[in-house]
């Protein structure tokens, strides 16, 4: 029963979506107040609605309702409850319910806080979301019901969720990724909905940035989530692969970076206008190209995915559709935006000119090497992956100018500014940088500048340099008021964040390359009771057992590692097996630091009783997440900027003197 | 409005300067790491080069993994259901690697026979198959059973 009220609540929202998808248009067209008002209150009944059908999904998931094919496939009654409910978004048909729900949360969202916006853009942005959420319903309902029943036979017992999936990371990762991804919607329908009006001032871009900043956020932090599951669960120590849909993920954020800063100049200076329409476009493009690429299976990945031709084809008509109609609505329209373009060639709209640049050619040299693989398909026989390499490399190459300018860019005046005079106020900052960057890592290669590798030493002094440059800029900025801390008071919290998320940068470039250059990994075989010397830590094999977990039996291996004879931690990996899938997993244990981990993985058992085992000693790992934490704080700060609220106390006071006048 | 469109045009031509040097970056960085696929039957009829990275899948035949036993060094046979190759691998292999599942291994040909692999993806699901190996399995071999209208075809994945 209470499938079938999801299935229905699903349809009542699919309805709900194509009236909202519609009548607000024709409303704003013809200034009808009451189409207008129609898009807010279709916009709760919506949320409403998905939330419904998603808890019904969620109940099954809770009830073990095995008549259900999806909660069949995804559980089991040995599964503890908290991963029964994550098992609902676990795989493809419950995370596209998640996805629509979030999508449907975001449309609440703009509608409840858009009381600022003239009706009728508040109407067609409502109305832009609705026709997206016409689709990934649609998609729902027709590829992937999640509600569809086994009958008449009824398994007795679910086929379990992917151990892999069963973990605290996993449980928070998509739904923030999703928040990300959909978030982007948002920002999407402003520019559609602003392009539709033939109105695009500064007042637009003011409305869009919060919302953008908010989606950048849930981004960033979905993607790290991703990144430390995969660093600490699949047990090979790698944080970042390049797979496609790691690419997937990483190619809307870079697009949104990018959007966030030409938001800024179109903000503040009005410059810039159609091509951060553009970007607004592109980077939702992007979420949904991602989302084919992920869904429709068709690119080989570390990930495992639906194989279904039929959703692939879906996807990729639905994006066609997007893409398509948004083009030809910028291309017909964007005539009529006009930029203000009075600056000149040393001035902060450059220095956001060229973080375009770099940041769009990253994402097209990412892109590239994501979709080339389809590309030789289609045109030839043969299959080919692109290796990590070649991402390397390629990022590398425009990441490099971006860190460096990246200083500078902050600090430097709109419109006009002085380069020689702001050269010399940073060169001894950045002698010192190179200077620290060279200390530290002749430290870290062993005291000797002996096969020194210069990325490693480039990727540091930048890093620094990042963080330095920033010291500076608030030493300058604050160098503005009466005092020090005055000057520091007059700082905008939304420049504090900015501060915030550059420094975040630095630390995880920094992360990546320390880690990158001075891991150490090392295969040994060791038996119970034994001491292995691993560099400088020795691994101490000190007890062995079998444990019986909730779904699962374990071999648990206790180690004990300290460092020329002080005691560091006790890891505890296990490799264990599952007993509804039968399946093998190995759990990684690791001693986190802030400057280093210890990680060890267990192997193969071998002869005599003893273990293949796998140490990692990796510095500075931390930092990579750590600075996408950063980096969410910044988004955070700048979010809550006083300026977005000012519009609605502004209002509040009219009223409230209107109201006195009476 | 002369400096307004000297910038335009400066914007223009640096922005055209860095695309084209992006792309002859990429069309350079791109031949030198694509790493083709390669079946088994192609592998032996000598079709993929030597001594260069590239990728091979297939299933893993049952009864061919070999442990060192002393490291964890493991050495396995994978097939188009018409030839077999030997892949060996010096790590851990991952956790969904299972006897006759689809495989895909990334390494370099020794020779016309084994591939030493320095990365091996088996699936997080163990219904999935990789869609090269699939392909393969079409061209070269002939699937034990169809996997249409099969039950495990039950498009099963994560999220």
């Amino acid at each position: 029963m209470i499938p079938e009220l999801g299935n229905f609540f699903l349809i009542l929202a699919f309805i709900n979506a194509i009236l909202l998808g519609t009548l607000p248009f024709y409303g704003a067209h013809t200034n009808h107040k009451g189409l207008i008002q129609f898009a807010h209150r279709a916009s709760t009944s919506i949320f409403l609605l998905m939330l419904v059908s998603f808890v019904c999904l969620t109940i099954a998931f809770i009830q073990n309702d095995f008549s259900v094919a999806y909660v069949a496939n995804h559980s089991n009654t040995q599964l503890p409850i908290y991963y029964r409910i994550s098992a609902v978004w676990g795989s493809h048909e419950g995370s596209l319910l998640l996805w629509v729900l979030i999508l449907t949360g975001w449309i609440f969202a703009v509608s409840s806080f858009s009381k600022s916006l003239p009706a009728e853009m508040t109407a067609r942005v409502l109305g832009v979301m609705g026709l997206i959420a016409v689709g990934f319903i649609s998609f729902t309902l027709f590829t992937s019901n999640p509600f569809e029943r086994t009958l008449p036979f009824i398994p007795i017992d679910g086929a379990d969720l992917n151990p892999l999936l069963q973990d605290f990371g996993l449980i928070v990762h998509p739904p923030m990724l999703y928040m990300g991804y959909v978030g982007f919607s948002v920002v999407f329908a402003f520019a559609i909905a602003g392009l539709l009006q033939g109105k695009l001032d500064h007042q637009w871009a003011k409305w869009s940035r919060p919302w953008t900043t908010v989606a950048w956020i849930f981004m960033t932090l979905g993607i790290a989530l991703g990144s430390w599951w995969a660093y600490y669960e699949l047990g090979w120590g790698g944080w970042w692969f390049w797979d496609p849909v790691e690419n997937a993920s990483f190619l809307p954020w870079l697009a949104g970076t990018a959007l966030i800063h030409s938001l800024a100049a179109t903000e503040k200076r009005g410059a810039f206008k159609s091509w951060t329409v553009l970007l607004a476009i592109l980077t939702f493009s992007l979420s949904l190209l991602g989302t084919f690429l992920v869904r429709s299976g068709v690119l080989t990945s570390v990930h495992a995915f639906a194989n279904d031709p039929v959703r692939g084809k879906f996807i990729l008509v639905f994006l066609a559709i997007v893409v398509g109609a948004s083009l030809i609505l910028y291309a017909i329209q964007s005539s009529k935006v006009r930029s203000k373009s009075n600056y000149t060639l040393v001035s902060r709209e450059i220095a956001i000119l060229f973080n375009n640049a770099l940041l769009a050619v990253s994402t097209f040299v990412v892109l590239v090497g994501t979709l080339h693989p389809l590309m030789v398909e289609a045109f030839t026989d043969g299959k080919s992956s692109v290796g990590p390499p070649y991402f390397n490399l390629m990022f590398s190459v425009f990441f490099i100018p971006i860190l460096l300018l990246m200083p500078l860019g902050q600090q430097i005046n709109w419109k006009k500014d002085d380069l020689p005079m702001l050269l010399k106020k940073y060169i001894w900052w950045f002698v010192s940088c190179v200077v620290l960057a060279l200390l530290l890592t002749f430290g870290l290669n062993g005291f000797t500048f002996e096969a020194l590798e210069p990325m490693a030493l480039l990727g540091t002094i930048l890093g620094l340099w990042v963080i330095a440059g920033t010291i500076k800029y608030i030493q300058l900025q604050s160098a503005k008021g009466k005092t020090r801390w005055a000057g520091m008071r007059k700082i905008s919290r939304s420049y504090w964040g900015m501060v915030l998320a550059h420094i975040g940068v630095a630390v995880t470039t920094l992360g990546v390359v320390l880690t990158s250059y001075y891991s150490i990994e090392k295969d040994i075989r060791i038996e119970m009771g034994e001491t292995v010397e691993v560099e400088e830590v020795s691994v101490y094999f000190k007890d062995f057992q079998n444990i019986q977990g909730p779904n699962y039996i374990s071999s648990k291996a206790i180690f004990e590692v300290s460092s020329s004879g002080d005691f560091i931690a006790e890891l505890k990996p296990e490799k264990r097996r599952y007993n509804a899938s039968q399946m093998v997993m190995t759990e990684a244990a690791i001693d986190p630091g802030l400057f280093r981990d210890v990680y060890i993985a267990m192997g193969e058992p071998l002869n005599n009783g003893a273990w293949a085992i796998r140490v990692y000693y990796k510095p500075f790992v931390r930092w990579i997440w750590l600075g996408a934490i950063f980096m969410a704080l910044g988004g955070i700060l700048a979010m809550t900027d006083k300026r977005y609220r000012e519009k609605k106390f502004k209002k509040k006071v009219s009223e409230e003197a209107v109201s006195n006048g009476q | 409005m002369k400096a307004h469109r000297r910038n335009k045009l400066i914007a223009i031509i640096s922005g055209l300067a860095l695309l084209s040097g992006a792309v002859a970056l990429i069309l350079y960085a791109l031949t030198e790491n694509i790493n083709h696929f390669y079946a088994p039957t192609e592998v032996k009829e000598g079709n993929a080069p030597l001594n260069k990275t590239i990728r091979v899948g297939g299933l893993v035949v049952p009864g061919s993994i070999e442990r060192s036993g002393e490291r964890l060094y493991v050495e396995f046979k994978i097939t188009d259901n018409q030839s077999q190759m030997i892949i060996s691998y010096d790590n851990i292999l991952p956790d969904m690697f299972k006897e006759g599942q689809g495989v895909i291994a990334e390494g370099q040909l020794v020779d016309q026979n084994k591939l030493v692999a320095t990365k091996v993806l088996a699936k997080h699901d163990e219904t999935y198959m990789p869609p090269e190996v699939e392909a393969s399995l079409q061209k070269y071999g002939h699937p034990m059973q169809p996997r249409d209208g099969d039950e495990s075809k039950q498009p099963s994945d994560k999220y």
